[in-house]
């Protein structure tokens, strides 16, 4: 059996390593400091995603993301390792988008997609850490949803058979599909690049991308059809202007605060074994330790 | 996310030498394959691209998962269950890695699945992955027999086993055995002719390095009656067919990852590869050759992890109020550690370089005929593939065992533990100059390059090239070495008729000759990029006094004494 998979995958800043310049004066996040990354449980989804097609020859697996044009870069790491094509869904009026008007906007994107089989998606993005966008995408596509997946045990006969790490143990559901699945960190990492892949597939652009190469990249890339990544517009998938962006996000910042952690109250002890107990009585107390 | 490929720009210093325009051009046959080929390069700078990706997932793989591993599967090991091997766990993640990201058969051609490479990178990637754990290069190294089955093998054996290898299937080669160790004349095994034109194989081998691999290369006697090497054909055992089964692995000192096997062949079916006789002579001394280079960049791969942890741990551990980096005594250490690395992966690219491009004559002549100017540039490249071989090797196994001493030594009381990676190198390390021809072995096959001048040749060709005033003292410093070098020869060429002498003082010639090399490529190195000068100057002192020790001791040594040392 064939399936076409659609994983849903964001371009991060690496908030796991921030340093001081992490953070602009304003308190809005300096992306120029930060590299920009593949959020790393998307990157969980889409191993789940290529043990399916692994498992069902002739399946199809297409990264979804929305986000500036460069996020064409993500869906070139998701081809070195092993998916198929990808969709950057970019626009002006997108900008600004809480996850209420990210689900619409994807939502809308999927459905354009139309003939898929099951959704993958990490469980939240390490930059905004909500993970609200999978579900509310399977709300507004009908679809049923299973969150914290660690496993896709079996797919078969319409339904799919998930492992659901919860914090208490593990739990195994059966969803029919099409279904929307979102993976959690301690499922298995993602593959490496593969060699092959990369050298074929490292001049693969999007329609914007394209526009800045030379000439007779141009040619070559248009003489190799598999190279064309795909862009979609906002107007491209119908969606409704009022319900994205900024306009569409009930979702306001109210306040940012900076908060900076110093050491206030440094302390020496004597090398003894009652200072010792002392200091560990008082953490035990205070529940830094214990 | 660890990438022990972009963490050291060491390596793309020595990727992007100018040698490698002529390389890859060979290899690339000027870049017709891109038609054939989606993956194959379009020109020399998408083709260097290409090998800068590639090295860069090695880089990650091995920064991220094979070094993460090497601690368990050193301690884990491998086991034996009704005569197959269970690899540890560590080990089936790291070929697993490897096999996704396809890099099984990186030097075979793309017809077969592989990607092409020429040494130079391939040898690269060795580096990288020994760096992060030395055990597992010799399972992901033995791609290398694939070599010596593309050379020597028909076109079905090609088309029906390198798939395979590319694919990710592992090989190994199966040529020692308990009264056959360096002398591999003496191999017993014996090939019985079927006549199907199958053989069947029956007797032992021991020390079989992934003995229970998926495809394997055996030397064995085909010609009844014989005892020489021109009595032995090299057979391709597939284990699909059964027949081979382990007996039992060795308890190793190092390298633990890497099974040890012994072997029992029953009946079992194989085919010949190449011409018979031709076994030993000719496909094995490939063979050798290929896993010598091999042995060389895992050499210098374990001189690498070294450097590294000694230098993290000087900056870290403190003493007397400040971290023992600050020390002139540790200092030192370091720096020659960093020296030996240096100078020994100079020599180890040099030498992948010169085996490239005479690889790639090969192979083209395998398609049409050479030009005479072609076939000439192949026979040179050769000869220089054929000295810098042994030397290489010989020399940076030395090296890695003494910067795995040095490494503990910085260490100090800690590094004598378990709880430092040092610890585990250093019971690595000491395989390097052992396995694929012991040291001494290697001063057998490089003497003759001191006698003929292949290596004097070479060190007037480096010294003909232009430095900058500021190294100028290193250059004239490597030309008194060379002065002394020449004298020595000359001393020992001088005494006629005596194999015992001159076999007696070989090591130190061969040391010297590649003292100066070694001095002569760093020098080059530092002339090109400032971030080889220190190593430049202090491995220049260094070899200075190397030189002047061997050049002391063979001008004060007479034939006479050589019966002091046959007591």
């Amino acid at each position: 059996m064939s399936l076409n998979i659609i994983v849903l995958a964001k371009q991060v800043p690496d908030t796991r390593n921030v340093g001081k310049d992490a953070m602009k004066e304003d308190g809005t996040i300096n992306r120029a400091a930060l590299p920009a990354i593949f959020n790393p449980e998307d990157l969980n989804a889409l191993e789940q995603a290529l043990r399916l097609k692994d498992a069902n020859p002739g399946s199809k697996v297409t990264l979804l993301t929305m986000g500036l044009p460069r996020a064409s870069e993500i869906i070139r790491e998701a081809i070195y390792r092993g998916a198929d094509t990808g969709i950057v869904l970019t626009d002006r009026v997108l900008g600004g988008a809480d996850t209420l008007a990210t689900s619409y906007s994807l939502a809308q994107a999927v459905k354009k997609f139309g003939n898929y089989d099951i959704i993958l998606g990490g469980r939240q993005a390490i930059d905004g850490d909500t993970a609200q966008v999978g579900p509310q995408i399977a709300e507004k596509l009908g679809l049923p949803q299973v969150t914290y997946a660690e496993e896709i045990v079996e797919l078969k006969d319409g339904y799919v058979v998930v492992k659901r790490r919860l914090e208490a143990g593990v739990e195994t559901v059966k969803a029919p599909l099409p279904c929307v699945v979102t993976v959690n960190g301690s499922a298995p990492e993602c593959r490496p690049r593969n060699a092959q892949r990369i050298m074929k597939y490292k001049y693969a652009v999007s329609p914007s991308e394209k526009e800045k190469l030379s000439d007779d990249k141009k040619v070559f890339v248009e003489s190799r059809p598999y190279l064309a990544l795909e862009e979609w517009s906002a107007a491209y998938v119908e969606a409704d202007p009022e319900q994205v962006g900024l306009a569409g996000s009930p979702t306001k910042v109210k306040a940012i605060e900076n908060v900076v952690f110093t050491a206030k109250e440094s302390r020496c002890l004597e090398n003894n074994d009652e200072q010792l107990e002392e200091l560990i009585q008082e953490l035990i107390a205070n529940h830094t330790i214990g | 996310m660890a990438n022990f490929y972009t963490d050291n720009p060491d390596l793309k210093h020595h990727l992007s030498h100018p040698l490698m325009q002529k390389i890859v051009e060979l290899k690339e046959r000027n870049y017709t394959e891109a038609e054939k080929f989606d993956y194959a390069p379009l020109d020399f700078e998408d083709a260097m691209d290409n090998y800068d990706k590639v090295l860069e997932i090695v880089g990650d793989i091995c920064g991220n998962i094979i070094a993460e591993n090497a601690e368990d599967v050193d301690h884990q090991g491998p086991r034996v269950e009704n005569g197959r091997v269970i690899y540890a766990d560590g080990t089936k993640e790291n070929l697993e890695a490897c096999r996704k990201a396809g890099l099984m058969g990186m030097a075979m051609p793309r017809r077969f699945g592989g990607l092409n490479f020429p040494i130079t990178p391939y040898i690269m990637a060795a580096d990288i992955v020994s760096r992060a754990d030395a055990g597992f290069e010799n399972l992901w190294g033995l791609q290398d027999c694939a070599e010596t089955l593309y050379e020597f093998g028909d076109e079905d054996q090609k088309q029906r086993f390198l798939t395979r290898v590319c694919a990710g299937e592992t090989m190994s080669m199966d040529l020692t055995e308990p009264d056959a160790g360096s002398d591999l004349q003496s191999v017993m095994l014996k090939a019985t002719p079927q006549e199907d034109g199958t053989w069947l194989l029956n007797g032992v081998k021991r020390f079989i390095t992934n003995g229970d691999s998926d495809i394997h290369l055996v030397l064995a006697r085909s010609e009844e009656g014989t005892k020489d090497g021109r009595g032995l054909s090299m057979f391709i055992y597939d284990k699909r067919q059964g027949g081979v089964n382990v007996r039992r692995i060795e308890n190793k000192m190092g390298i633990k990852g890497s099974p040890t096997c012994e072997l029992t062949y029953k009946n079992a079916k194989a085919e010949l590869c190449g011409s018979r006789r031709l076994g030993l002579i000719k496909y094995v001394m490939a063979l050798m050759n290929g896993a010598r280079l091999g042995i060389a960049a895992q050499s210098v791969g374990i001189s690498e992890i070294c450097y590294r942890e000694a230098l993290a741990y000087a900056k870290d551990r403190r003493q007397f109020g400040k971290a023992i980096i600050e020390f002139p005594a540790v200092q030192e250490l370091i720096a020659v550690i960093k020296a030996k690395l240096d100078a020994s992966r100079s020599l180890l690219y040099e030498t992948a370089r010169f085996v490239d491009v005479y690889k790639a004559y090969e192979d083209i002549a395998k398609e049409r005929s050479l030009t005479p100017e072609e076939r000439q540039e192949m026979k040179l490249y050769s000869k220089l593939a054929d000295a810098c071989t042994p030397m290489a090797k010989g020399m940076s196994s030395e090296y890695c065992n003494q910067n795995a001493y040095d490494c503990i030594q910085v260490h100090g009381g800690s590094g004598f533990m378990k709880d430092y990676a040092c610890e585990r190198v250093y019971r690595d390390a000491r395989i390097t100059s052992i396995y694929e021809g012991t040291t001494q072995l290697q001063v057998v096959a490089a003497i003759r390059h001191v006698t003929t001048g292949t290596y004097l040749s070479l060190i007037n060709d480096y010294n003909a090239q232009e430095v900058s005033a500021t190294l100028q003292p290193l250059k004239d410093n490597l030309v008194a070495m060379t002065a002394k070098y020449a004298e020595a020869v000359e001393k020992v060429l001088s005494v006629k008729d005596n194999q015992a002498y001159t076999d007696f003082l070989s090591r130190r010639l061969v040391e010297m000759a590649g003292n100066i090399m070694m001095g002569y490529l760093l020098l080059l190195d530092a002339n090109k990029n400032e971030s080889f000068v220190a190593s430049a100057n202090v491995y220049n002192k260094m070899a200075q006094a190397e030189v002047v020790k061997h050049a002391d001791f063979i001008a004060n040594f007479t034939p006479e004494q050589l019966s002091f040392y046959n007591a």
